[in-house]
């Protein structure tokens, strides 16, 4: 098996907030290993990005990382000093953003923002050397080198997003955490984006944690998923497994409700209920009030993770 | 680079009908104001004839449209007419006063950003913390202090207890202007003749009328500041800065300020008029001999001519000034010039 890039162990993120504490994650624990892209899914709120995030603890006031360990390479991010983690942030691990229309100062040409970066990093290079640098990557994203002397608002969406990701790539991270970089494209830019990443994941050997609720585009682009449900994660398994032979009533029920161009179901099939309220959250298993396999046991202890058919599944359905 | 030369140009030749309107509302306000120049000058009792005389001389005997017409081809040339009071032309009279008044503006304006914006900024960056708290205090109550009273209390203060810095006037007693005096505007006439003491003792003067007039403004762009950067800082380019691993610093001055510094600019334009409001007390409080002075002496004298004129010039400032800031607001924002 191959070395694990990033180990998640038992992470919670809070915001305590005026009413109480918003529990956006909640006792997750995965692994990336090199080389493979790990699909993280599930509905708006259920901590998906928030974990995402607290990965480069870029976690916004008052949002912390309560417990839990995040190892990159065996070293802990949580309790890293500031100085080496903004070393790590951008040279090891990068981040790319939902909106590509403002994730760009627009006062400032992509040149320079190119620069920024690798002045930040590489104390002392060379304009010249770095101008370079970013041309090369450009080539490399389909885009003239000529563009480095424009500005964000001459350039199209999904042009935006390559430059994100241009940038984000100049220092040769190997872990890039895509939090729902083709939500804001339309279908063909996203397929233009996602074969593009494909192939930039070849050629820097790159780890990638690929956050969307996007279930047609996690099956396209991921080697294993994750789903989340409440903070929590629901199942976890290759992609084949998890779509195949979904093992939880959550991700059966998302799959279901996934509109189906055949029209072999007459209607689509929409969960019952509404997420759970992270503040105060439903005892037991957070999913217990939507479930249609619900027992007595779900509504009292949290489910464990057990083996079923080839992967995780948080469900006392499989104990 | 073709782009903005081309947007400077629309924007300065947008300027002309500007000022077209700015001078037909200065005439039209004057002729508005209660009040007859004619009987103020003369007298109540001054017999009929007189005061036809005197109204033929001035030209107010004429239809309103040609007095208009006339005053536009004056002021074109550049000639303001003739104050009613003193056998002085009015541009003499400004070209006296406006130096001085233009060298109390710029530091003014310089008081109100070099405390206004930084602090700001900082209590953006430090919000929700005891400094913040502290800066938005000082904010509301140093806009809420009349510039008359913060003047009187930094002469007694500063001038009369710690006897600091001179109270009234530009220069003291020991420099002697003339030995100086080109363009009027005494920071740079003393460097022209590197007279570093008068120099000295000219930024002494500058010193208490600057911080009066530029502290009460810079209330308004403590609060303006702070609420645009809060508004940045919460934008993905910073949080993608910031994940980038650019450093605290830069993520919030370089990215931030400078993004919320092109709503401040406009509001920099809009507080010209303010700015010149404030100069008027100011240097009352003062005795800065400037175009306040000017202003409020001949209003008490009804020299309309002079206040016309005094009023016109103000209004040329505040259209040179929004034209400027404009500019400035391109080169900033490479939006703006498309």
């Amino acid at each position: 098996m191959k070395e694990n890039v990033l180990e998640i162990k038992n992470l919670h993120v809070q915001f305590p907030i005026h009413i109480g504490t918003v529990r956006a994650v909640e006792d997750v624990s995965l692994n990336l290993r090199k080389g493979e892209v790990m699909g993280l899914v599930g509905e708006s709120g259920c901590g998906k990005s928030t974990l995402g995030f607290s990965i480069l603890r870029l976690l916004r006031p008052p949002g912390h990382i309560a417990s839990g360990e995040i190892n990159y390479h065996g070293r802990d991010i949580c309790s890293m000093p500031q100085k080496e983690l903004l070393e790590l942030r951008g040279r090891n691990i990068s981040m790319i953003f939902q909106d590509p229309l403002t994730s760009l100062d627009p006062l400032y040409t992509i040149g320079d923002q190119f620069l920024e970066t690798l002045r930040t990093h590489e104390k002392g290079i060379k304009k010249k050397i770095a101008l370079e640098r970013a041309a090369d990557m450009l080539k490399n994203l389909g885009i003239s080198p000529n563009r480095l002397h424009e500005y964000p608002h001459q350039m199209s969406g999904g042009m935006r997003q390559r430059i994100m990701i241009g940038i984000g790539l100049i220092l040769n991270p190997d872990l890039l955490i895509a939090d729902e970089p083709t939500t804001a494209l339309d279908v063909i830019v996203e397929a233009q984006f996602l074969d593009l990443l494909n192939e930039l994941r070849e050629k820097f050997e790159l780890t990638i944690m690929f956050i969307t609720h996007n279930l047609g585009v996690v099956a396209q682009a991921s080697d294993r998923i994750t789903v989340m449900y409440g903070g929590r994660m629901a199942e976890t398994g290759t992609a084949e497994d998890v779509f195949a032979d979904p093992k939880h009533p959550y991700t059966q029920g998302l799959l279901a409700s996934v509109p189906n161009i055949k029209l072999e179901q007459p209607e689509l099939q929409a969960m019952p209920g509404a997420p759970p309220d992270l503040v105060n959250p439903p005892p037991g298993c957070v999913f217990h009030p939507r479930c249609p396999h619900v027992m007595d046991v779900c509504k009292q202890e949290v489910p464990k993770s057990f083996q079923a058919n080839g992967h995780m599944t948080a469900c006392w359905l499989y104990k | 680079m073709k782009n903005l030369l081309r947007y400077i140009i629309a924007r300065t030749l947008l300027t002309i009908p500007m000022l077209f309107i700015l001078l037909t509302i200065v005439f039209a306000v004057i002729r508005i104001m209660p009040g007859d120049p004619v009987s103020a000058m003369l007298g109540g009792h001054a017999p009929e004839k007189v005061i036809e005389q005197k109204k033929e001389e001035l030209g107010l005997n004429k239809p309103l449209i040609v007095q208009y017409g006339n005053y536009l081809w004056q002021v074109a040339h550049l000639d303001l007419g003739t104050s009613m009071i003193f056998k002085q032309k009015v541009t003499s009279a400004i070209t006296d006063k406006l130096p001085a008044t233009i060298e109390l503006t710029i530091f003014g304006m310089l008081v109100t950003l070099l405390v206004g914006v930084p602090l700001g900024a900082y209590a953006a960056d430090n919000r929700r913390s005891g400094k913040d708290y502290l800066i938005r205090l000082f904010g509301i109550v140093i806009y809420c202090i009349p510039v008359y009273w913060l003047g009187l209390m930094f002469q007694m203060i500063f001038g009369v207890w710690l006897d600091w810095f001179p109270v009234a006037g530009r220069t003291g007693a020991r420099v002697f202007v003339s030995t100086f005096e080109q363009t009027g505007l005494y920071i740079i006439d003393t460097l022209l003749i590197n007279d570093w003491a008068a120099l000295w003792d000219v930024l002494m003067h500058l010193v208490l009328p600057s911080l009066t007039l530029g502290l009460v403004l810079s209330g308004i762009f403590i609060r303006l500041t702070r609420a645009n950067m809060l508004d940045v800082l919460k934008s993905d380019y910073i949080l993608a800065a910031e994940a980038r691993g650019i450093r605290h610093f830069p993520v919030v001055y370089k990215h931030g300020l400078l993004n919320a510094f092109v709503p401040i600019l406009t509001m920099m334009g809009l507080q010209v008029s303010l700015l010149m409001a404030g100069a008027v007390l100011t240097e009352s409080t003062f005795s800065w001999p400037g175009m306040g002075r000017l202003l409020l002496e001949r209003i008490y004298l009804r020299d309309y001519p002079t206040i016309q004129g005094v009023i016109v010039i103000f209004a040329l400032i505040v259209a040179f000034m929004s034209l400027i800031v404009d500019i400035i607001y391109a080169l900033i924002d490479p939006r703006v010039r498309y």
